[in-house]
């Protein structure tokens, strides 16, 4: 284990040389879910000059990436956020209700329901959409390869989800058209992955599906990693509002003593440059007057129903579609 | 010394043409399709942009704490797995007692849990739910999503390995030297270093370097309790899904093929000391001779 | 064991053995245990003759067996080959063996995918040669698990091989024994047992797999979802007691086999005079 031990020194030396930055005198833990890392790049950087040039304190954003689910959790166990910037309400509901980290009523904390931007779901095709997709009952069609997560492991698939039974719901009618219809639709997925990101990999690297059903947020950043040139976004006619709520968590910026920390983070959020960065990064911000022009440009007008509206809220709907027994077990019951 | 592998060199053990070139044939295409390919397809990736960019995402800082931490855990649990491995062995291979068979598949019990299981237990017993987390967040003790809890969840899936691997070596060999060594009035920890151990050295290697690479290559297990916070408790594997969720692809495979190259240079180096040993004894054979 | 009593160390080593496996095994699968006691035996009976649940404990067990069962056939003839033949490439071949074991698995079922998929180096391949999809299928998860346990096979038969006494051949071969009799009675028994040791372990390994096969299998309910990723499912629910029920069961599965393969070896081995 010699070795071992002259190499790991080393690479301690190495990491020291290159880290080379001053050691912060306050750190917070932001955990997040995966597809709002380059985002929250950007703007922990923004954050951090923001607030050495108000307070002179040097201060450092540790960021946490992973599915929604898998990272509620973890802070439900023990993972010590700061804050958290999920991709559900749902998630934030459960770390009240199960860790008693923060109180029952945390979304009316922030402003537009601590939502300081939200996404919708659209549609990535390749290059010409020779399968004509332009809304959702096209997804269903006969001949069709549909890409997305699975909705028990996947925040955004859960959108995905109820935003084709909505639609489903709304023009046929009723629930058992709603769900003949996502039947219809998941018997054209070939691959339930089991996150946004495994989806994207799928549809892109992989070449497997005519269309991806995904954030909309996701479509752009796929469309400029890969090249405009490849692939288009459709945008239907109607979409579900993703709303990706942020939350300070009170016990552990209590403990922490961070408390005046967490708060400034998120409330820079609804900041002109948090706002700017956001619209920036694909998120549609609840501010638009603050972004750049160019920037909201990119988002096309459609139609929003929330999953309130529709569904009476996220419990009702993880109940009814996504726990053991519910609509999407029910449509793969052989 | 009986350490010297005793190859098959007379003429009566070789096999008919035909049967070589059949089984080298199997071997070549079955090495070439699981294992030359997905490593080719790693250093593809890893060098897709070139060597510039694969060094620098490579020094990059967060790849770089997470190499730290690789090193890290591996330098804590490779050594226990060994302890206990060997301690295993010498009592499984060289005596008979009751309940040996269940306390060989207690050993095994590790392989077959689910590496997200293997992560759950943690998370159950030191979780801020679990057992023992609200008298460890008093204590302001931190296990799960810090080193410690890495470091268990490391020492659960590699449990077996070094156990493992000797075994059923131990048991092939037999114990009569090891009798005869001590019927001449050698200790017992003589015995363990001069007669067992020679024989069984290769075998404990090929344990240890297992036990290394599944130490430095866990990935589910270790994904359950580490909390994934950047540059803190990323291991190498979790680096690895990060960046591969960042788009980062040649970031992604470039870590990679540093835990894969790890692996082919362990095994270069295992080949090259069996080289060495057996001229050395060679040497020594030539001087007892003269 | 007519001379053990003169062999040392049994009580430290065995002390050692125990209090090791009660820390790091025993204690925390206990608290799968317990938890799973959380759940009366009604609510634990339906949830493991659930269709779903029985499904993907088939696909599981049966991918992981078959897989084992090819593991094992590759794995001995190339062990036999890297001992005992000298061929262009052996090196190599033999420092690539632990690749799987050093590769993360998401690594691994990333780049499994990707060459077995439809349009892949060899999926394409296989798929326009016999009209058969690899990747997203059933056979996917067979094709990920044979890369998982084969350096499991190779690296427990090649030191019994190395060590093997040649003198036992040799004197087979002096009899008038024909290669192939050489093979099946004396080669064959005694790597026997430890092909069987690779057997279990590349099938144990096998069962639990996630990472590599989650990217390769397609996951779709009833056809292609595997064990753990029900249990990834229901931890998704905040359902840890059904989570760890799962996983439960199949560790009970797993000990029993695990325990049927070591007694059959220690049965071979007594058969075999080496005890």
């Amino acid at each position: 284990m010699h070795c071992s031990k002259t190499l790991q020194s080393l690479f301690l030396g190495i990491c020291l040389l290159l880290s080379g930055q001053a050691i912060a005198d306050r750190t917070i833990l932001n955990v997040s879910y995966d597809p709002t890392r380059e985002f929250y790049q950007a703007f922990n950087k923004a954050f951090i000059s923001y607030w050495q040039k108000k307070t002179g304190e040097e201060v450092a954003v540790q960021q946490s990436h992973g599915g929604g689910g898998k990272q509620t959790r973890a802070v439900i166990d023990g993972l010590e956020a700061d804050v958290v910037t999920l991709a559900l309400p749902y998630d934030i509901d459960q770390i009240s209700e199960r860790a008693h980290l923060l109180p029952k009523e945390w979304q009316s904390r922030l402003p537009n329901n601590s939502l300081p931007y939200t996404s919708t779901i659209v549609f990535l095709v390749r290059k010409g959409n020779s399968k004509a997709i332009k809304n959702w009952d096209d997804l269903a069609k006969t001949g069709v390869s549909v890409i997305t997560p699975n909705p028990k492991t996947s925040g955004g698939a859960r959108y995905n989800y109820l935003a084709a039974w909505a639609f489903a719901e709304k023009n046929y009618g009723n629930k058992t058209a709603a769900k003949d219809f996502v039947q219809k639709l998941y018997k054209n997925v070939p691959v339930l992955d089991s996150g946004a990101r495994a989806s994207t990999t799928t549809f892109i690297q992989r070449g497997i599906g005519d269309v991806l059903i995904t954030w909309e947020n996701e479509a752009f950043l796929a469309l400029k990693e890969y090249g405009a040139g490849e692939y288009e976004i459709v945008v239907p006619p109607v979409s579900i509002k993703a709303e990706t709520p942020v939350a300070v968590v009170d016990k552990i910026v209590d403990k922490n003593a961070t408390r005046d920390l967490a708060e400034a983070y998120l409330n820079y959020l609804y900041s002109p440059i948090g706002q700017q960065l956001a619209a920036k990064h694909f998120y549609r911000p609840y501010q638009p007057e603050h972004a750049n022009p160019e920037d909201l440009k990119r988002f096309p007008a459609l139609e929003l129903f929330t999953v309130k509206q529709h569904f009476g809220g996220w419990a009702a709907a993880q109940k009814d579609h996504f726990d053991d027994g519910g609509s999407f077990d029910q449509i793969y019951a052989p | 010394m009986t350490a010297v592998n005793s190859k098959p060199t007379s003429l009566t053990l070789t096999d008919a043409t035909w049967v070589r070139a059949t089984l080298v044939g199997i071997t070549v295409l079955t090495v070439g399709l699981f294992l030359v390919l997905p490593l080719a397809t790693v250093l593809l990736e890893a060098f897709a942009k070139g060597w510039a960019t694969y060094f620098d995402s490579l020094m990059q800082p967060d790849a770089l704490a997470a190499m730290r931490l690789t090193l890290l855990v591996a330098a804590i649990t490779v050594p226990l797995t060994t302890v206990f491995g060997v301690s295993a062995a010498w009592a499984i291979a060289r005596f008979d007692f009751r309940g040996k068979n269940i306390l060989l598949t207690f050993i095994d019990l590790p392989f077959s849990v689910s590496p997200v299981i293997a992560g759950l237990i943690y998370v159950l017993i030191f979780g801020a739910q679990g057992w023992l987390g609200p008298w460890l967040a008093q204590h302001d003790i931190k296990v799960i999503f810090a080193v410690p809890g890495i470091v268990l969840a490391t020492l659960f899936v590699t449990f077996p390995f070094v156990a493992r691997e000797l075994i059923p070596l131990m048991q092939e060999i037999g114990h009569e030297e090891e009798e005869a060594a001590l019927s001449l009035g050698a200790s017992g920890w003589q015995t363990f270093f001069k007669v067992t151990l020679p024989n069984v050295k290769w075998g404990l290697l090929y344990g240890v370097l297992l036990c290394n690479a599944r130490a430095m290559g866990e990935f589910g297990a270790v994904s359950v309790v580490s909390g994934h916070i950047r540059g803190l408790t990323n291991t190498l594997p979790l680096h690895i899904e990060v960046s591969y969720n960042e788009y980062d692809f040649v970031g992604a495979f470039a870590s990679a093929s540093l835990l894969a190259g790890l692996a082919v240079l362990t095994l270069l180096l295992k080949t090259f000391l069996e080289w060495k040993l057996k001229q050395d004894v060679k040497a020594s054979r030539q001087a007892a001779i003269e | 064991m007519s001379q053990s009593h003169i062999m040392p160390g049994f009580r430290p080593t065995l002390s050692i053995t125990l209090v090791y496996l009660v820390l790091i095994v025993l204690i925390p699968l206990s608290a799968m245990v317990l938890k799973t006691l959380q759940l009366s035996l009604e609510e634990f009976w339906t949830i493991l003759v659930h269709k779903r649940v029985l499904a993907s404990f088939w696909l599981s067990f049966s991918a992981a067996a078959l897989a084992a069962s090819i593991a094992t056939l590759l794995g001995s003839i190339i062990a036999w080959c890297l001992v005992r033949y000298s061929f262009p490439g052996k090196q190599l071949c033999d420092a690539l063996i632990d690749l799987p074991f050093a590769l993360p698995t998401a690594v691994a079922g990333i780049v499994m995918a990707t060459i077995y998929e439809p349009k892949g180096w060899i999926g394409e391949w296989v798929m326009a040669a016999m009209g058969v999809q690899i990747a997203y299928k059933p056979l996917g998860i067979v094709f990920a698990l044979i890369f998982i346990g084969l350096p499991f096979v190779i690296r427990t038969i090649e030191p019994v091989l190395q060590e093997f006494d040649s003198a036992m051949e040799e004197a087979a071969a002096s009899l008038g024994a024909n290669r192939w009799q050489a093979f099946v009675k004396v080669i064959l028994p005694n790597i026997f047992p430890a092909a069987l040791t690779g057997f279990a372990l590349a099938f144990a390994r096998g069962i639990g797999e996630y990472g590599s096969v989650i990217f390769i299998a397609g996951n779709m309910p009833y056809i292609s979802e595997i064990v753990p990723l029900l249990i990834i499912t229901k931890l998704e629910q905040y359902d840890y007691a059904g989570a760890t029920a799962i996983g439960l069961i199949m560790l009970v599965l797993s000990f029993v086999l695990l325990l049927i393969i070591n007694s059959l070896q220690w049965w071979l081995r007594k058969r075999n005079g080496q005890l």
